[in-house]
């Protein structure tokens, strides 16, 4: 290769330019977990289970937080994963091709719209509607009262309003890959299920589904890792408490909610380390999260090809 | 396919209904944004007047007053977020796009993907610690480099993308006709790349156009009119937040007003986007 000093700069600079990203990755995590550090070392292990807050004493401990962070994630997943499924099957498979793009684009819209604007309709368009008409129905209707997880009284902000909008929120990152991934299985695949006498849902079923899964599997972690970082929707929802409840109806707290409420106002060093450290758990969680989800989506994509 | 013997009357029924699911579920899945656009346009453009635009926030109180100083501070922060991102993501792209099979480009593919997972609030706490806590008070710069920080993984990657779209033969074309890799890669690939380029970046706009985590603790907010860089600034996202939480009916309408100019910015920035790439790659969109 021919290079004249004008491409060893050009090259050189470009190579600076892409350190860049592995730079800022590590200097995230360097930065969040040294500030991290005084209440790591404060609490040790403790800071994991215990559920005290209570910033007089410097007693701060994040079970709640990643408790809340967990369930809300888990049921938004619950709630997003048939419907993105149904959308990318529908779209892959069954759509007419006139009606594809104009589908997508729409699904993919939800993924434009801005946290705190979900937050806002959630304040006033969800929580009413979850407050007057999905609550009572399951609580009396259903009759689940009685179980532990739709007790109490139904104000509103819960558990269950921030698993209602996080599941919208995650759906098109859920259906944008399912759907991609889906789009890569070979068509020969699908065509010899069909001359072996299989519908089209056998197809599906059978052959396509199959072939696709763990890339699917991808686009689903990937929708847990947003759920779990999501803030100010949440923020506005979940009620903000410390406290850990087995009902869904109850409000909760998530570690990105806390942080958004408290850092701004944390007086003591220690209450702010340990909102640092609330942020250290929530970047571990969501890398190990994004790599497995990026590593398995990567390796249908690449079959696929 | 190992299907005991069923009839096909049976199978086809069964074809039928899971059609009919999947239908229903595109359909419902498009309901949350229907739902969500017809409210803000309900709620938000009984709101909107002139005064939105122009007049600045009044007291808990009285009437009237609008968001001029977060329209401007957002414009302000999304000037600087652009400063950073768009060099240091363009410049990444076309790292990765020259030197595909490199150690460093696989790892930074993967990298900025992750990255583009990240937490936008513990963006906020990184950016916080670095640039906040060192200088003692918010800042609309340090607001700014953490939007842009978000722009890089999502300028690099699409960077990369377009100019793989750009055919091999006109960067052999340009070589053969004695062009020095640099100048081929910056004058020829770089250029026919641009428009998709440009499309990358007004997503990326886009896309932290409404964020509001990282902006917390350091841009902050403020009631009052400022683009001093180093002074907190207000934004849209965060005037949206403090009002929707506040109690008064007169905040709440402005909350919705600000709503629908973001969503407006936001879906106006994005429909643009894919025009440029469709007029530009031949229609298919794909």
């Amino acid at each position: 290769m021919g290079s004249t000093p004008g491409d060893r700069i050009y090259r050189l600079v470009t190579t600076a330019f892409a350190w860049a990203v592995p730079l800022l990755l590590g200097l995230i995590a360097l930065e969040v977990v040294v500030a991290a550090w005084p209440a790591f070392r404060t609490f040790g292990l403790d800071f994991l289970t215990s559920s005290q807050w209570d910033e007089v004493r410097g007693n701060f401990g994040a079970a709640p937080m990643i408790y809340g962070t967990v369930v809300s994630s888990v049921l938004a997943l619950a709630l997003a994963t048939p419907l993105a499924l149904g959308v990318a099957v529908f779209l892959s498979e069954f759509a007419p091709t006139w009606l594809r793009q104009p589908v997508a684009f729409l699904v993919d819209l939800l993924a434009a719209i801005p946290s705190v604007v979900y937050g806002l309709w959630g304040i006033f368009v969800l929580l009413p509607v979850l407050r007057e008409q999905v609550m009572p129905f399951l609580a009396d209707t259903l009759g689940l009262r009685h179980t532990p997880f739709f007790s109490g009284a139904a104000y509103g902000p819960s558990m269950l309003a921030a698993a209602v909008i996080l599941g919208i929120m995650v759906l098109p990152y859920i259906s944008a890959v399912s759907r991609e991934v889906l789009m890569a299985v070979p068509r020969s695949q699908r065509e010899a299920a069909l001359a072996l006498g299989a519908t089209k849902w056998e197809m599906i079923r059978d052959a396509v589904v199959p072939y696709a899964r763990s890339g699917i599997v991808g686009g689903i972690i990937l929708g847990l890792g947003r759920a779990l970082g999501e803030t100010m929707a949440v923020t506005m929802l979940i009620g903000n408490r410390h406290e850990i409840s087995s009902s869904l109806f109850a409000p909760g707290y998530t570690l990105a909610s806390v942080i958004a409420n408290e850092f701004a106002e944390a007086t003591s060093a220690l209450h702010t380390s340990t909102l640092m450290a609330c942020g250290a758990v929530l970047l571990a969680v969501t890398l190990v999260v994004n790599v497995v989800a990026r590593w398995l989506v990567w390796r249908v994509s690449r079959e696929g090809r | 396919m190992q299907r005991t013997a069923r009839s096909l009357g049976l199978r086809r029924a069964t074809n039928a209904v899971m059609l009919g699911v999947m239908n229903v579920a595109a359909l419902v899945a498009v309901l949350p944004l229907v739902f969500i656009l017809w409210h803000l346009a309900r709620e938000g453009a009984s709101s909107l007047s002139a005064d939105f635009f122009t007049r600045m926030p009044k007291p808990v109180g009285e009437a009237g007053g609008g968001m001029a100083n977060a329209i401007a501070g957002t414009l302000v922060l999304l000037g600087i977020a652009s400063l950073i991102g768009l060099p240091v993501g363009v410049g990444a792209g076309l790292y990765l796009a020259e030197q595909r099979t490199t150690r460093l480009a696989v790892a930074v593919r993967f990298l900025a993907d992750v990255l583009n997972g990240l937490p936008s609030i513990v963006m906020g706490i990184f950016a916080w610690q670095f640039l906040v806590r060192p200088v003692g008070h918010f800042s609309a710069a340090a607001g700014g480099i953490a939007l842009g920080a978000m722009m890089i993984p999502l300028v690099t990657r699409t960077t990369e993308e377009m100019i793989r779209l750009v055919p091999v033969s006109l960067r052999e074309a340009a070589l053969a006709l004695g062009y020095t890799r640099w100048r081929t890669s910056l004058a020829i690939v770089l250029r026919t790349a641009l428009p998709g380029i440009v499309t990358g970046a007004l997503v990326a706009v886009a896309r932290i156009a409404g964020e509001t985590a990282p902006l917390l603790f350091t841009a902050f907010g403020n009631q009052f009119w400022s683009l001093a860089l180093d002074q907190p600034v207000s934004a849209l996202p965060l005037q949206i937040f403090a009002y929707a939480i506040s109690p008064y009916d007169e905040w709440h309408r402005l909350a919705w007003a600000g709503a629908l100019v973001l969503i407006a910015l936001v879906l106006v920035i994005s429909l643009l986007s894919r025009l440029v790439t469709r007029s530009r790659f031949g229609g298919s969109g794909d």
